[in-house]
């Protein structure tokens, strides 16, 4: 048993569902007790979906609990077939209904028999994969199980087509900005002269699965979902896959050279050297921006990173090579990808962190104190109560995350966007230095922003009446750093003198 | 009487198949309500997700409540339970120091069957810390009952009545006090308790009390008295283990309700009213301004809370119509006053008895409401965007649990509720008249 208050993933059927519901025209059925289609919720809230939700529960209660499902998960199976009229029905176990040990699987097969469409078991065990492992097996899965049946009925394509083309594979519901995303990488693969296969799951029909092979290369945006899918196409039609996401410019140019190398192995030679000196010059505002002077200020503030192992890794780049920020950690909660993630990072900052546990995450930010947070939306709680600045870059997020507006994080667009994002979660530097010089606007006493203050070590008036000057984003930091130097000389009273000893020591 | 026989309700059940929150939602406020509590629930990732999406914001005020996550290990029964219990209940005890500890067990742990009852008593000696177990599963509840089975169990923790028989024979029927069961926020309980102290009637105790050493002493011979709908065990418990004297009275839910409720508790203690009806139609009045948008105007209700029937009943006495009462539960001798009112004021208003949907069905019931076209939808929020994309007004049930709507103050705040869709188009009709219909070919 563990104690927990918080996730940073959800648990495995969520990850199903969220590839399910993705998908034209699949239905997803829960074998679950009741409250559990809470997905329901989330889609249609944060999503704020217009349709209804293609997910139903074949309700686990105490009648299942004693004699069976037997034929009610059929019955459901059946029934919603005819209802809706699906391409795909997935059946899905829940964390409850795995234990109860029943032949799912069977029931798959005797429903199939009778519908219209096609039913297939999710493949997920609900103790040992997250929601986002449970998504990627979900979309091989569901990507397998068409390439058989198209082989099975030699319906299967495998003559590329005339010009280069992708499959963009990843794209799901209820991703953190993945619409936004997806209408840039639209505008990239345009823009390089590249062709657009498919986008899976997002919008795409099962039935026109056994066209992948017809794209010349594949392309996952996302380390999260679809990595497993490029590898089974990889390994099944030998076709080529870029998992470089672009999010940044580094990321970006790293992508599009890789998309040019692949090309060049399959006898198409382009030369995209030019495009992205141009875009990166004149499209995307944020190499220019890190250039111009405002920028200066940037220069030796620090940050820390955390979030899922795709915009952690590519947030933490960003950071430190395009805009000169001091990372003093990066970490991510995906546990399972932790050997690409440290290898990704491991030069850009000094400590990795792989956890999924938020209070260490709070006690790493607490201790290490950095200008500004980029993570989820608990971090930007920790930041609230630390009252350190927090720009979220990752999922879990609340509906604030799904903005209405266009905000891509990839692609030239997604650069100006997140550049914005980062200047504007640090302090803004005319206000820092003018803080700086007077005193600070804020003569408020609140000083003990620390998550576990322990007062062992008093101020005299006079100093704390100088603490209060300083400015309120550094105040605790110096606060603090005063009280260490403060501890290790063994003084018990922190007098102006003591203060003043602290700053010439500590560099603070 | 005779009308009332062929008006009589008529009672459906359909498949279950519909959308609700998991019981365990209640410790989200039940935690709040009871201040030196700590809630732990006992199950997995799912139930930790379910709380943590649906209680949003709440989770990051350092909650009193928990997951106990259950691991493979504790599911194959290779971990002892309670040695991993006892882990983690100290651990809560170093950290928050609470004055009881509820475990809230699951669906799972229901079915390893893991004996929760049977180790709390143990660890409870072992920590020195009382332990109350309530079973708020999926399996067996909607919902709103999760309360009730938290409920139910704290009454076998309020102390016994202390056997004072002088006092008991010579104050009888003078004693008037009454015990209270339902979890209200402060405002509303102080509500209630100003309007029963107007008839001269007292208060002994609420359950659940503010604190949990507060808990109300209740013994045989005392009165109580429920003020949710969906109490049906605590009444039963508070019935058969305490031995206390139930009054069957509608729910104070509307200005009806909420007179009949202080009208029946009255009536048992032998004392007419003193202005009750005068307040009544006041309220009422005060009340025009909102029942002139919705009078004449149909609802239908999805059910997924069990405040379906008083609300049904407060808004056919507005004036609406109501096409059908979803409801997840139907306890027909808890509810037993409720619906009796349901059907009096259904003669009084002169409309047809709505048709009461238990364990409804929700694909079904999307079908009805396609051809009832209702006037609004109390659903819950996995159907009321998309019902809203197609042209039907819709109230998101939820929020009935967690506002207030008790008593004679709040009967305003829930027509507030109810009129805020149709407010809120009135005033969007410059943009949005024709853009959102239910389309002729059914896209859905």
């Amino acid at each position: 048993m563990k104690l927990a208050y918080w996730m940073y993933s959800g648990p495995a059927h969520i990850g199903t569902l969220r590839i399910a519901s993705s998908f034209k025209n699949v239905h997803a059925i829960m074998h679950a007790p009741l409250g559990d289609d809470y997905f329901n919720v989330m889609r249609s809230m944060l999503e704020r979906e217009r349709n209804f939700t293609p997910v139903t529960a074949s309700i686990v209660d105490r009648h299942v609990l004693a004699r069976g499902s037997q034929e009610k998960v059929i019955n459901n199976i059946t029934r919603k077939d005819k209802e809706e009229n699906p391409d795909l029905l997935i059946l899905t176990p829940t964390c409850t209904s795995s234990i109860l040990q029943e032949d799912l699987n069977n029931f798959v097969q005797r429903a199939a028999m009778e519908t219209e469409s096609d039913v297939i078991l999710a493949d997920v065990n609900h103790y040992r994969v997250n929601e986002l492992e449970a998504s990627d097996r979900t979309l091989e899965q569901i990507v397998s199980f068409y390439l058989q049946k198209a082989k099975k009925l030699n319906t299967l394509d495998v003559q590329k087509t005339v010009k280069p083309s992708v499959n963009i594979i990843g794209v799901l519901s209820l991703g953190f900005h993945h619409q936004h995303d997806l209408v840039d990488l639209k505008r990239l693969f345009e823009d390089l002269d590249i062709e657009i296969n498919q986008i899976i799951p997002d919008n795409a029909s099962v039935k026109e699965l056994g066209l992948l092979p017809k794209a010349w290369f594949n392309f996952v945006p996302y380390r999260e979902a679809g990595l497993l899918t490029a590898k089974l196409l990889s390994t099944e039609f030998n076709m080529p896959y870029v998992d470089v996401t672009p999010m940044g410019l580094l990321n970006i140019k790293t992508t599009i050279q890789q998309i040019q190398r692949i090309l060049q192995d399959l006898q198409c030679i382009r030369n995209y050297e030019s495009y992205v000196a141009l875009q990166t010059k004149y499209v995307s505002q944020a190499a220019w921006f890190s250039r111009s002077i405002d920028c200066q200020n940037l220069t030796g503030k620090t940050a820390i990173v955390f979030g899922d192992a795709t915009h952690s890794a590519a947030m933490t780049k960003i950071l430190v090579k395009e805009m000169g920020i001091d990372v003093l950690w990066a970490g991510t909660y995906c546990m399972s990808d932790k050997k690409w993630f440290q290898e990704e990072v491991k030069d850009l900052c000094d400590r990795v962190i792989i956890t999924d546990d938020h209070n260490l995450i709070g006690d790493m930010i607490a201790k290490t104190e950095p200008n500004a947070i980029f993570g989820t939306q608990m971090e930007r709680h920790i930041g609230k109560r630390l009252n350190i600045p927090c720009g979220v870059i990752s999922s879990p997020v609340h509906i604030q995350n799904f903005p209405l507006s266009y905000k891509p994080f990839l692609g030239y667009e997604g650069t100006n966007q997140i550049a914005d994002l980062i200047y504007n979660s640090f302090t803004l530097g005319m206000e820092d230095h003018l803080l700086d010089l007077f005193g600070g606007h804020d003569t408020t006493d609140g000083i003990t922003n620390t998550l576990s203050a322990d007062n062992i070590i008093q101020w005299s008036p006079e100093a704390l009446k100088e603490l209060s000057k300083i400015p309120g984003f550094v105040r605790g930091k110096v606060k603090r750093n005063t009280e260490k130097f403060a501890i290790s000389r063994e003084y018990n009273l922190i007098s102006l003198e003591v203060m003043y000893e602290a700053k010439e020591k500590v560099n603070s | 009487m005779s009308a009332s026989t062929h008006k009589s309700p008529t009672f459906e059940c359909e498949t279950g198949n519909y959308h609700t929150f998991c019981p365990i939602s209640c410790v989200s406020w039940l935690y709040q309500k009871i201040e030196d509590s700590f809630f732990l629930v006992i199950g997995t990732k799912t139930c930790g997700y379910f709380l943590q999406n649906a209680m949003g914001v709440m989770i990051f005020a350092e909650p009193r409540y928990a997951m106990a996550e259950l691991e493979e290990g504790d599911i194959s029964a290779q971990l002892n339970d309670y040695e991993e219990l006892k882990r983690l209940c100290l651990q809560i005890k170093k950290d928050r120091q609470p004055g009881v500890i509820f475990w809230i067990g699951t669906c799972t742990t229901e079915i390893i069957k893991m004996d929760l009852e049977g180790i709390a008593p143990k660890l409870e000696a072992d920590i020195q810390l009382p332990i109350i177990v309530a079973r708020a599963n999926g399996l067996d509840y909607a919902f709103t009952q999760g309360e009730d089975t938290v409920l139910a169990a704290m009454a076998y923790r309020c102390p016994d009545t202390i056997a004072n028989n002088s006092i008991k024979h010579n104050n009888k029927c003078t004693t008037k006090t009454v015990i209270i069961f339902g979890s209200l926020p402060d405002p509303e309980v102080k509500q209630l308790s100003y309007e029963l102290n107007k008839q001269n009637i007292n208060i002994k105790g609420w359950l659940p009390s503010q604190r949990y050493s507060e808990l109300p002493a209740i013994g045989p011979g005392d009165y109580v008295i429920g003020v949710n709908p969906f109490l049906s065990r605590t009444a039963t418990t508070l019935m058969r283990r305490k031995k206390a004297k139930l009054i069957s009275a509608p729910f104070p839910i509307g200005p009806d309700g909420t007179k009949e409720w202080i009208a029946k508790i009255c009536k048992v203690f032998e004392i007419i009213p003193q202005g009750l009806e005068e307040r009544e139609a006041r309220i009422w009045s005060n009340l025009e301004e909102y029942i002139s948008l919705i009078r004449g105007k149909s609802v239908f209700f999805m059910g997924d809370n069990l405040l379906e029937i008083s609300l049904a009943r407060f808004l056919i006495r507005c004036g609406m119509i109501v096409y059908e009462i979803g409801i997840p539960y139907m306890d027909k001798r808890y509810q037993g006053a409720e619906i009796e009112l349901l059907q009096q004021t259904c003669e009084k208003m002169n409309v047809k008895m709505p048709k009461i949907v238990e364990k409804p069905d929700n694909y079904n019931q999307l079908d009805r409401i396609r051809d009832l076209q209702p006037d609004l939808v109390i659903t819950g929020m996995a159907h009321a965007n998309p019902l809203e994309a197609r042209g039907i007004n819709t109230k998101w049930s939820v929020e009935f649990t967690f506002a207030q709507i008790h008593g004679f103050t709040n009967s305003k705040d829930i027509l507030e509720l109810i009129t805020r869709p149709l407010r809120r188009n009135n005033g969007l009709q410059a943009i949005s008249d024709n853009i959102y219909t239910i389309p002729t070919s059914t896209n859905q």
